[in-house]
């Protein structure tokens, strides 16, 4: 179990004693199979309890532990500490564009309000009851929006999108993709009530499509190419000509 | 004080705790809910479930076999009027999830697919892809938010019940972003907030799994039932414990030994054949497949890792493309955990801590011994998983289970007069107060004591004296260790001593409820004093119906809110309607 030194600048922020957020030094000896999330708890265990920072599953389902290492999203608990750069120290900071509450943990009830409003549960007109047996579904259907229903919910889409700090109403990658992930899936038939939330200025239509969303997304769920697949139904009806070339992608 | 109210109140998010919500507010639109966790409910550990869940769907297979599975598989100390409304009901939960859209795998035609499990006798696991878990617990999640009723008391630690008049009217919680302390009051209450695997060293569980609602009930008087029985899962990965799913195995992966054998030939579990025989060696059930793990580390036909000794989970054979369509997830945890490609290489596994049989005693709609207090999932004991559980009905477990939690907690509700009592005020005040001196490192501790150590020193203890296999002596060893670590743990002092989102104080909180937990699980093992299912004593390794045939219960001893002690252990006959005990039998 090769160890070895490494340095950690954590921004700390405890709104009873700082008025704003500063960088605190660790020096944590690391082994090679830590990710960074157990450097952190290493700090918390054995040098400072005082720090806080969201954690729970560490094997990268649950979604709690995104935060901004070295300036990128990440899950800290599969990222890897050999995989960043010995030149410098390891930055960890809280997950960009959500307001911090305290030290790594940032205020995220405002994506619930918007995760709301996209109405993502299965929308029916007439719901069967269960003795009625299963809706039918092919594989294919499935294939249809599995990738959609992948999302974590970890948020790092929300710290990596560059319209989400200019536009505080945008309906932001993970809903969006959440919801399309109701929209396509072949037993729901509700896309015509959450178009409301979903075209409008705050909604798929506030994406520029800079597409920095689906790369940082652990879950390859791809919020952009479902951001984009919904404009392009969104539009079909009116402008089906202008928008058939980009069909085929 | 702040004081909210609500008709029933659900301690826990995750897949239990969301089932009973629904079911309230289905049944009972008029009743306010209340939704009580310490995490974002989608972060809740159902989350990390991967194979699947279990109900009779395909011809050939009846609720009789699916109980007669579960019975045998439980090692007889299943009541079996549990496992009969289990089984039973089981379909029909399972279909109302696929109403609210959880992706199921399919088969061509649509229909949903089945998948074989360990120790069951026919294909009857639902799954998706093996993510399982996940997908039920976000489609819960995302179906819960569209009823009004609901409140969601998002992290927030309830970390103590109220009782007046002799029944259940609430908790006191923390606020953690805030730190503020509030009495919620309620006219029943429902304890969801699952496992306990945080006890042990080495567990599949996350860091929430730390026994909460266990000791909540415990130091409310209600016991505990079954606590010896500890299930380990024979595949972990050795630093992470990170589960590799038992869908490994259904799919057709083989346990190797060092010498590339399959070693589970030699513990009575059948004869090796190329693929997949159901309840037969690597779909036997996971107490026989850990132990046998054991076997192999005594023979010394393991292999070394730094992280003590493995075996080989062997998938290589499956072919990418099928361990891409049906264990995509096992690939990706080997890639990122392990830095191995299970469609290339060998995958290291041990066993690992990974469920609590025993929990909160509760009867068939999740009632315990306190009025208005209900209890469903892992946090409970409603007895359908004996002394081992099979892999795959613990996710059915949660819906058809919180969901008759719900329904009884919400019948409970609707008798119960409007006035909140007084008493349970004047007790959340009091909490209060205990709680605030903890911040003012008040709390009795003196600074010579820190969180970590203490709960690692736990840890190791249960690893050492409670694990796959005890005895007599260990077992005692365990239970003075415990009870010197609860000594230690009155002198702890917190380095935070901040209101706002302090991670510190839960984790203190966390530690006296893994404290309690240990307690039963040490004493109760001490009391069974006969080998069954997860539970092997060195010094009784026989199966003992004429004295064992029932359920331990643990009482919380007299000795005031500090002490503790050890708990005291009851029997309970095991109810036994149609199976009368037999030979476990696997693999011929």
């Amino acid at each position: 179990m090769a160890q070895e030194t490494v340095t950690f600048e954590v921004r700390r922020y405890r709104p009873e004693r700082e008025e704003a957020p500063v960088w605190e030094r660790f020096e944590v000896p690391v082994r090679e199979e830590w990710m960074v999330l157990d450097a952190l708890n290493h700090i918390k265990d054995h040098v400072d309890g005082s720090l806080s920072y969201r954690w729970s599953c560490r094997m990268g389902v649950c979604g709690s532990c995104g935060m901004t290492v070295n300036g990128e999203p990440v899950l800290t608990c599969a990222t890897y500490v050999a995989s960043l750069p010995r030149d410098r120290p390891v930055r960890v900071e809280p997950l960009a564009a959500f307001p911090i509450v305290r030290d790594l943990v940032v205020d995220i009830r405002d994506f619930l309000v918007k995760l709301k409003k996209v109405k993502p549960w299965l929308l029916r007109k007439e719901e069967r009851s269960p003795a009625e047996g299963e809706y039918l579904q092919t594989p294919e259907e499935l294939a249809d929006y599995k990738q959609y229903s992948m999302c974590i919910n970890c948020l790092l889409c929300y710290a990596a999108c560059p319209i989400v700090p200019l536009e505080p109403d945008f309906v932001g990658p993970a809903a969006i993709a959440l919801a399309q992930r109701y929209n396509l899936d072949s037993r729901d038939q509700g896309q015509a009530e959450r178009m409301a939330a979903l075209s409008t200025e705050h909604g798929v239509w506030a994406c520029t499509f800079v597409g920095d969303c689906s790369v940082v997304c652990p879950k390859h769920v791809d919020p952009a190419g479902a951001i984009q697949r919904y404009k392009v139904s969104a539009t079909a009806d009116w402008f089906r000509s202008v928008l058939m070339p980009w069909r085929g992608r | 004080m702040e004081t909210t109210f609500q008709d029933v109140l659900l301690i826990g998010g995750g897949g239990a705790g969301l089932r009973a919500a629904i079911a309230v507010a289905e049944a009972y639109p008029e009743l306010s809910i209340g939704v009580v966790s310490k995490v974002y409910p989608m972060r809740s550990h159902t989350v990390s479930a991967e194979g699947g869940a279990a109900a009779v769907i395909g011809p050939g297979d009846s609720l009789d076999a699916h109980a007669y599975d579960t019975i045998s598989g439980g090692d007889w100390l299943t009541d079996q009027d549990a496992v009969e409304a289990f089984v039973r009901e089981a379909p029909e939960e399972m279909v109302r999830l696929e109403h609210w859209g959880c992706p199921w795998s399919r088969t061509p035609d649509g229909h949903v697919a089945v998948r074989p499990f360990g120790g069951m006798k026919l294909e009857r696991t639902w799954f998706a892809a093996d993510k399982t878990g996940f997908h039920m617990l976000h489609s819960l999640y995302q179906t819960a938010l569209k009823h009004e009723a609901l409140t969601w008391y998002d992290e927030w630690f309830a970390t103590r019940l109220l009782v007046e008049g002799g029944r259940c009217q609430g908790v006191v919680a923390i606020e953690l972003g805030t730190g503020r302390v509030h009495a919620l009051l309620a006219r029943s209450v429902v304890l969801a907030t699952g496992g306990a695997g945080k006890v042990f060293a080495f567990t599949t569980n996350a860091n929430v799994k730390t026994g909460d609602g266990m000791a909540l009930a415990y130091r409310a008087g209600v016991p505990l039932k079954d606590m010896e029985f500890v299930q380990y899962h024979p595949t972990g990965l050795p630093f992470t414990g990170i589960l590799i799913t038992e869908a490994a195995r259904s799919e057709g992966g083989w346990l190797l030994n060092k010498d590339g054998y399959r070693y589970l030939q030699d513990y009575d579990l059948g004869t090796p054949e190329p693929t997949p025989v159901k309840r037969s060696m690597e779909l036997g059930p996971r107490d026989r497949l850990s132990q046998a793990f054991v076997g192999e580390v005594e023979k010394g036909r393991t292999i070394d890792s730094p992280y003590g000794p493995v075996v080989h989970l062997d998938v290589r054979h499956l072919g990418e493309k099928k361990i891409d369509a049906k264990i995509p997830f096992v690939r990706e945890l080997c890639l990122k955990y392990q830095r191995a490609d299970p469609v290339h290489e060998l995958i290291p596994v041990r066993p690992v801590v990974h469920y609590m049989m025993g929990g909160v005693s509760t009867g068939l709609d999740g009632e315990t011994a306190l009025p208005g207090l209900y209890a469903a999932g892992e946090v409970a004991c409603v007895s359908i998983n004996g002394a081992n559980r099979l892999g795959s009905n613990s996710l059915t477990e949660l819906l058809v289970f919180g969901a008759r939690a719900g329904r009884a907690a919400a019948e409970f509700a609707k008798e119960q007069p409007e006035e909140p009592g007084r008493d349970a005020v004047a007790q959340a005040v009091d909490e209060e107060r205990r709680l605030g001196r903890l911040l003012e490192g008040d709390g009795g501790g003196n600074g010579a004591e820190r969180v970590a150590p203490l709960r690692e020193a736990m840890q190791k203890t249960m690893e050492e004296g409670a694990g796959i296999y005890r005895d007599q002596a260990g077992l005692e060893h365990a239970a003075g260790r415990i009870a010197e670590l609860r000594e230690r743990y009155g002198r702890v002092a917190l380095d935070d001593r901040s209101l706002t989102f302090n991670t510190e104080l839960p984790a203190y909180l966390e530690l006296g409820c893994m404290l309690d937990v240990a307690e039963t699980v040490i004493h109760s093992g001490l009391e069974r004093r006969e080998s069954r299912g997860a539970h092997q004593r060195r010094d009784f390794p026989e199966r003992d119906d004429e004295r064992y045939l029932a359920h331990s219960l643990a009482f919380r001893s007299e000795g005031g809110d500090a002490g503790g002690g050890a708990p005291r252990i009851e029997l309970q006959p095991v109810t036994i309607t149609r199976w009368p005990p037999g030979e476990r039998v696997y693999g011929r």
